[in-house]
Formats: C-alpha cells, structure tokens, sequence
C-alpha cells in the first residue's frame, strides 16, 4: 500500500512539471505585459528598465528556468491589478469556491443515489423512464442557463432567494442546485448502471434464494458493492465540479476563484491566471489520486502492483 | 478484366446500400435514435438555410419595438414570434442565425481533436513503450486542467475569434480520442491479423493505416457525437462568459448574455437561446447513443 500510493505520487512529479512548461509557453506567446502594468504616458525609457528588471529580455530558456525556480519557492510572479504576489489573492478566494463545490456535491449525492437505486431496482418502471429521461434533459441544458432560468422562478417571480452574492444559506441554495443537479444527471447514470451490473451477480442472487427481504438484499449486498465505482466517479468527478464553479460562480456573483479568475482572464493579470491554473490542477491530481486509494481501500480484491 | 472489376465495384455498391438499408431499420427502431437523428438534421437545415427561415435582419436594430414580449404574451407582436431583445432585434432570428456558429464551432473542433487524438492514440498505443509513457503523462497533466479553464487560459493569449475557438476546444479535447484509441489499438494490436501482418514482414505504418484506423472507426464516431454536444455546451459557455463568439458574430451564447442583464423584465430574452441549445444538445446525445448502440456494442447500455 505504502508502495503504491508512493509511486503516485512520484507520478504527480512529471505531471506538474508538463502542466508548468504549458502553462509558461502560454504566457510567453502571450508576450509583453508591460505595456499593462505602466500608465500610458510612461516613457520609452520606463519600458525598457521595467522590462530589464522583469528578465523579459532574457532568452526563452533562462526565462523558463527562473520561472521554474520562482514555482519551486510558490513564487508566481505579482499580480499588477492588484500589486501584490498572486498565490495569496488566489487562495483567499479558495474557501468561497470549495464552499460552493462542496455543497453542490452534497446535492449531487443526495439526489444521484437514492435515484440511481431507485431505478436500477424498478427498471423500465415509471420512476426509472422519470429519472433517466430527467439525467439526459439535464446534460443537455447548460448550466449556465439553468442557473439564470433558477434565478428567474424562484429570485424574480417568487422572492425565495437572493439573486447573487455570498453570505447567508440562502444565498447557498441556488448555485449549489445549479451545479449540484448538473453533476447528479452525470451520477445518477452511473450509480444506475452500476447497480444493474451487481443486481446480476451470484451473491446477490444467493441472497434473495436465501430468503432475505429485498431491502436488505439491496441495501446490504447489491448497493455496498456498487458504492465502490461511485466513489471513484465522485472523487473523478472533481475536474467537471471545478470547471463548473467557473461558470456558476459568474452567473451568482458568487466571489470565488472562478470570478477572480474570469476577471483576470479580461484584463490580462497572467500572474493570477497562472496561479490559479496551478492551484486548481492541484486540487484535481490530488482528488484522482484520492480516488485510486480510495478504490483500492474500499475493495479488497483488487490488488496492489 | 474490366468487366470483373465492373461486377466487383457493383457488389460493394449493393452491399453499402444493404448496410444503409439495415441501418435505417435499426435507426428506426429506436425511438430516440430517430427523434435525435430529426433534431439533428432539422438544426443543419435551419442553419443553412438561415438567410431564407429568419423573418427579420438578426441585427436590424428598431427603437420602436424594444424588448417587445412573445407573440402569446399579452403586448406581444405576432410580427415577432419569439420576442425582441433591448434593441429591437427579433430573437427568433437572431436564434436561426446562432445555430450557424454553434455546429460550426462544434463540428470543427470536435474533428480537429480527433486528427490529433487518433494520431497520437495509434503512435502511443503501437509503438508503446517511453513514447507511450511520455505521451500519456502528457494526457494526464491535460486531464488535470478543467476543459474550460484550459480554454480560459487559451483565449487570454490569443484573444477570442471563432478561429481561435476551434483550435482552443480542438487542442484541449484530442485527450479523450487519444486514450480511447490508445486503448483501442493495445488490444488490437494482439489479435491474430495484426500479428500475422507483423510476421509477414508489413510496415509499421501501413499496419497502422491498413489494420489499426479503420477498426477504430467506430469508436470515434461514438464519441464524435457525443462530443459535439458538450463542445455546442462549451462554446456557449465561453460566448457566455463574454470570452467566445464576439459580437457582430450571433451565437446563442451571446444572445443568452446579453439576456442575463434584463431576467428580471424581460424572460424571453434568456430563455429562448437555453432551450435551443438544449434542444440541440439533447438531438445529438440521442444519436450518439444510438450509434453506440449499432457501432459498439460491446458498450451497450445494460
């Protein structure tokens, strides 16, 4: 076990070093941010000492090295909109975005489940035609729109929520129904799946032979084992819940890495791009990690190589 | 001679029609592969042929008919089916006009990503090895960026136009097609024809092109389809953000943003371009799991 989780983690080393060299080639090609970060009336020779000073006049490799070595010391350069180093304006805004993926994942869940198994056990029933139907509607809808036409019904026309911002529960509820019923089409599917897969296996065909009561059938032998892949497919599911935080978070206001990003995105602030590149593709690689111990803990027969 | 080539050429003829023949029947079997194969065709009809199905010029401003409510609302112009936006200009238009960039875009990208994809899958799963290592730790670090911020990042750079659109979405889905295909050619890669072809002294890339493209085809188009959707939901979601499609250009995105600012007076601004996206979006899940279902049917849905 050690052994395994070891070398995922020696695995992450050449990962994060490709995802730096991307990340530094797009900001090369990006060019010059001085002409950014200086007033207009600033001299030609301003521009010139601002760029000594910043190494752009370095050759690409000597640039790519001192960038390397600035990473190593989490160093990823000052965000000129704000005058200060990025990594700290980013991972102020982390908890508001944690908050939200978190409590969209707890909607996923409890809807995905409780309708996965649902309608694995009742398959072709109307519940099951009910839920499937719902999941492919859901994936088609962008989310972005769900989350308007929410903020239409229940903002506009009934005053239940507020329409943005960050504070109270309420303010919670819209954009982790938004993102949270996105995410639960996706798992419902699976979890659905799955549990047809098991619902077919000898042991659970043993248990029903055997007299027990088909709730403990479903709930002690078929839906512990098809836990298992739904684990994994929430842990995975991390890269897609991130991606749409940057959406929903635009849409509610909602001040988390995703605006802070999205701004910076429109004003060039590479600095705060690329640390929150790195931030979120660190939360990502370490929830995929989690994901494969996770499966292996949770199933024994699968053995460690 | 000729005539037997002739004869040859008449069989295959024959035998293609017998498969378009056997696929319609299967298509027409199932009740959401034809409602997404009719949605689908439907869309590339109004697209191109939005010049001559729109009512009005989608940019044509008119002060006199600002945000002017649907045709079955009360104050609603017939003239005006789905409504107006904040300058006058009819929704309705403006939507059979979105359609254009939305397959444009989505079509385009999802093809570029699979040349790159297919490319990479066939070297990476054939020759193995510390190519393959390199290349899918290369698939690893893309998996690890969220499609979208990976386009964010793009976009920033290299400012946003539908050309740049198509690369960005190209460039940051060929990962899916690589390890499908990668995986694809390991096993095939076994099997007794590929093994006999080695043996019989055939070239590495005509093994690829000849024994290895065309049986991982079908696999492609699988997920060609379903990929357009969510590339049509991307693309959106990008014009959305104000980062995508730019104006004078109409994509349904655009149109749902420049709707978002006027929820609280006037609904049919928002609402109309979602539902085509939607509806869009749900034609070719429909047929993709239906292709799935004739082409692949080791994945069948159980």
């Amino acid at each position: 076990m050690g052994k395994y989780i070891m070398r995922r983690l020696l695995q992450i080393i050449p990962v994060l070093f490709i995802i730096s060299f991307i990340v530094f080639c797009l900001v090369y090609v990006a060019g010059d941010p001085v002409a950014l970060m200086l007033p207009e009336d600033a001299s030609q020779e301003d521009i010139l000492q601002l760029r000594e000073s910043l190494g752009l006049n370095e050759p690409f490799y000597i640039q790519y090295f001192n960038y390397m070595v600035g990473l190593a010391q989490l160093d990823f350069g000052e965000s000129f909109r704000y005058n200060t180093s990025a990594l700290p304006i980013v991972l102020e805004r982390l908890p508001a975005t944690i908050e939200l993926a978190v409590a969209a994942m707890i909607v996923a869940i409890m809807i995905a489940i409780p309708l996965g198994i649902w309608s694995a056990t009742k398959k072709n029933s109307a519940i099951d035609v009910v839920a499937t139907g719902g999941a492919v509607i859901w994936k088609a809808m962008p989310n972005f729109w769900l989350g308007i036409m929410l903020i239409l019904i229940f903002s506009v026309m009934l005053g239940w929520f507020p329409v943005s911002g960050r504070g109270t529960w309420s303010h919670l509820i819209l954009p982790a129904i938004t993102l949270g019923t996105g995410i639960a089409a996706e798992m419902t599917r699976f979890i659905r799946s799955s549990m047809l897969e098991i619902m077919n296996q000898d042991y659970v065909r043993t248990a029903r032979s055997k007299g027990l009561k088909e709730f403990f059938v479903i709930h002690k032998h078929a839906f512990r084992n098809a836990l298992i892949p739904v684990v994994t497919i929430t842990a995975l599911q991390t890269s897609t819940v991130v991606g749409g935080t940057l959406i929903t978070e635009s849409v509610f206001s909602w001040p988390g890495l995703g605006q802070l990003l999205i701004q910076a995105v429109n004003t060039r602030d590479m600095a705060i791009v690329q640390a929150s590149v790195f931030i979120i593709a660190f939360i990502v690689i370490a929830m995929n990690l989690l994901a494969d111990i996770l499966y292996k803990l949770l199933d024994p027969r699968i053995t460690f190589r | 001679m000729e005539s037997k080539e002739n004869q040859w050429s008449d069989v295959l003829v024959k035998s293609k029609q017998g498969h378009l023949k056997r696929w319609l029947r299967l298509l027409l079997k199932s009740k959401t592969g034809t409602i997404g194969l009719l949605i689908v065709l439907l869309i590339i009809f109004i697209a191109i042929f939005a010049k001559l199905l729109a009512p009005h010029d989608p940019n044509q401003i008119n002060a006199a008919m600002m945000l002017k409510p649907p045709a079955w609302v009360e104050g609603g112009d017939t003239d005006y089916i789905l409504g107006t936006d904040n300058l006058g200009r009819d929704i309705l238009s403006r939507i059979i006009y979105g359609s254009q960039i939305s397959l444009v875009v989505g079509v385009a990208s999802v093809i570029l990503a699979g040349i790159i994809g297919i490319f990479i899958g066939l070297v990476s799963g054939f020759y193995g090895g510390f190519l393959d290592n390199i290349l899918m730790r290369i698939v690893d670090s893309f998996l690890a960026i969220p499609t979208i911020l990976f386009a964010l990042v793009i976009l920033t750079v290299f400012g946003p136009s539908a050309l740049t659109l198509i690369v960005v979405l190209g460039v940051t889905n060929w990962v899916q097609y690589a390890r499908l295909i990668r995986g694809e050619v390991l096993s095939l890669k076994e099997r007794e024809f590929v093994r006999a072809a080695r043996s019989m002294g055939v070239r590495d890339h005509k093994i690829i092109l000849k024994h290895l493209l065309p049986n991982v085809i079908s696999p492609f188009i699988v997920i060609s389809t379903l990929s357009v959707a969510t590339t049509i939901i991307l693309e959106a979601s990008l014009s959305f953000l104000g980062l995508g499609i730019q104006p004078p250009t109409i994509s349904w995105g655009g149109i749902l943003s420049d709707g978002r600012d006027y929820v609280a007076t006037s609904w049919w601004l928002a609402a109309f371009p979602g539902l085509a996206i939607t509806i869009t979006v749900l034609g070719m899940i429909f047929l993709g799991d239906w292709l799935r279902d004739v082409l692949d049917p080791r994945e069948k849905k159980v």
